[in-house]
């Protein structure tokens, strides 16, 4: 098992690579001198020189993307064109927003997928089974931000109940103050915050997940040793949770992992829609400021979180299933 | 494709259902100037923000165009950008994919090592990056969208062809003196179309999507065009006073790509009963 974690953890090492050196390729696709694109045509060559010096542009682009790589490996993406802040400062500050958005977000689909796949897949070609596919058809074929903008319709112009907008304080600190204060008020504020951009982004999860359980449990419950579970008289509860469930889990394992990370794409979409101050809004707001050190940094930052994840969804499939420890 | 096939497609619900979907959109679109009441850009400020009525049977927008007529014309610009970018895509995908199985060796590894640092970004920032750097145009969303989709049929048509030029019938014809890129297009190609074909299908639906986003990031199809996502992010600043900006471009995205997706689930069960037995 330690051998297998240990492979798999050089094996991040040429994706890393291979994230940053794409990312700086796309970087270098902008058309004509980035510099004189965000300085405009009256620059002086002066500040086109000072431009180009924090771009990184200066040199051939071989040695470009040589300090581009010492600083990425260091951590230094540079400095924003428009903060005047450190680019990994300013990621750093609104990562907690999209890490606690994509959390959220993920035991929401979880949690309606899992009763729903079990569901349709118990109740094979009944009603159950077909609304709950349905489902899964529509939640797949929904845009994100949609489901959100009707989120935003109903819940909150129609009813009032949400607010439309922004994060209240982290959830942590509101659980914190519940258990130290016993106060629920800061918690419930920011379960308000979350409850819809966590609903719109969990939406799609929800569906591809659902169908997976569900197609996962029909090819368990078709197997030999829930028939023997049930010659033996076990009870139908424990045969569907205890026997068929837990085994049907394994290749779920892997569908919830990678939604996890489509998630953190998703979140840039979401987080534009309900003003939620994460890095997709910091990566959309320094798009529409031509400010390149900051998109740059943002892209990675991403990448390399979903780069993580694939390869934790990787190690826990191996604690849970020992046939892959060959 | 046989005549067993069509048949059996045309008794495949998912199948009809999506392509009875498809077929809408589809005509919507060709007939766009005859179907559409108003030309979508000429605007009325002293009828902004109408609620549906007889005369615009989807309201009006913030400049008081007609949002039917608009909508209408979304549906030219959601499969132009659809089809164009599923096409790039799947010619970059299948080539590569082609000749990395065939060929084998460092050029196999290479495309291979592409597809993996590909697969390791999350779709839509890839396309956000892409459009970002490119600056937004329809040109640039096709080209962005056809430059990160490609992977998955590159390793599909990999697959397809290294299990294929094992065949007797790739070694008869090389016998006979046929080239590389004879057997690669002649006879290779045709036989692992099947799963290319499926997942063109379902990729249209995922393109029409990613287009919708970029839109309504403001880093697609730019105003005063008539794509459905940007006319959806319009709407998110007027959700009070003119719901209906953003509810029926919304709704137009989902049936297109529900359509998409019924389709492609529905050739997929009939070229493939074994993988659909299985998913």
């Amino acid at each position: 098992m330690k051998r297998y974690f240990f492979r798999r953890l050089l094996q991040i090492i040429p994706v890393v690579f291979g994230i940053t050196a794409l990312v700086f390729f796309i970087m270098r696709l902008i058309p004509g001198d980035p510099a004189q694109v965000l300085l405009g045509t009256d620059a002086t060559p002066e500040d086109l020189a000072r431009m180009r010096e924090a771009l990184g542009l200066n040199g051939s682009v071989w040695s470009q993307f040589l300090s581009y790589m010492r600083g990425a490996l260091t951590l230094d993406f540079g400095e924003s064109i428009f903060q005047k802040d450190a680019v990994l400062d300013i990621l750093m500050r609104s990562f907690p927003a999209t890490l606690e958005l994509s959390v959220c977000a993920i035991l929401i689909s979880v949690l309606i997928a899992a009763p729903l796949g079990v569901a349709a897949a118990l109740k094979r070609n009944t009603w159950i089974d077909y609304a709950g596919m349905a489902f899964a058809q529509l939640g797949a074929s929904m845009p994100v931000f949609w489901i959100g903008v009707l989120l935003i319709m109903y819940f909150s112009v129609h009813l009032g109940w949400l607010p439309s907008f922004g994060r209240g304080d982290p959830l942590w600190q509101g659980f914190w103050l519940l258990v130290t204060t016993g106060s629920p008020q800061t918690l419930l504020t920011s379960l308000r915050h979350i409850a819809m951009p966590a609903f719109s982004l969990g939406v799609m999860g929800a569906a591809l997940i659902s169908r997976m359980i569900r197609s996962s449990m029909l090819e368990v419950l078709d197997s030999d040793y829930i028939r023997t579970a049930r010659a033996k008289g076990t009870p139908e509860s424990i045969v569907v949770m205890k026997h068929a469930f837990r085994n049907a889990l394994l290749p779920v394992v892997t569908t919830v992992g990678l939604q996890f990370g489509a998630l953190l794409g998703n979140a840039i979409v979401t987080e534009t829609v309900f003003a939620w101050p994460g890095i997709g809004r910091v990566i959309v707001t320094a798009i529409s400021q031509r400010d390149f050190p900051l998109v740059q940094g943002g892209v990675i930052l991403i990448a390399l979180a979903f780069a993580l994840i694939n390869m934790a969804v990787d190690m826990l499939y191996a604690v849970i299933n020992p046939k892959i420890r060959v | 494709m046989t005549a067993g096939f069509w048949k059996k497609l045309l008794r495949n619900k998912s199948a009809l259902i999506g392509g009875f979907l498809i077929a809408i959109v589809v005509l919507t679109a060709v007939f766009a100037p005859l179907l559409a009441p108003c030309d979508p850009y000429e605007m009325h400020m002293d009828d902004r923000f109408a609620a549906p009525s007889a005369a615009h049977p989807m309201g009006t927008d913030q400049y008081g165009r007609d949002l039917f007529s608009r909508v209408i014309y979304g549906a030219v610009i959601s499969l132009q950008v659809g089809i164009i970018a599923v096409g790039v895509s799947m010619a970059l995908g299948v080539f590569l994919g082609l000749i990395s199985g065939y060929f084998g060796g460092w050029l196999d590894r290479a495309v291979m090592i592409l597809v993996d640092i590909f697969l390791s970004f999350p779709i839509i920032l890839l396309a956000i990056a892409f459009v970002a750097v490119l600056g937004p145009s329809p040109k640039n969303v096709m080209l962005a969208l056809g430059m990160i989709y490609w992977t998955n049929y590159a390793r599909t048509v990999r697959a397809g062809v290294l299990a294929a030029k094992e065949e007797e019938y790739v070694l008869a014809a090389r016998t006979t003196g046929a080239g590389d890129f004879r057997v690669i297009f002649l006879y290779i190609l045709p036989n692992v179309m099947a799963p290319v074909i499926v997942m063109a299908t379902l990729g249209l639906g995922t393109a029409i999507i990613s287009e919708s986003t970029l839109s309504f990031l403001g880093l697609g199809i730019q105003p005063p065009a008539a794509s459905w996502g940007s006319t959806l992010a319009v709407g998110l600043d007027h959700l009070h006073s003119a719901p209906h900006i953003s509810i029926f471009p919304g709704c137009c995205i989902m049936l297109t790509v529900l359509g998409f997706n019924l389709l492609g689930n529905g050739i997929r069960d009939v070229a493939d009963p074994k993988l659909s037995r299985r998913l």
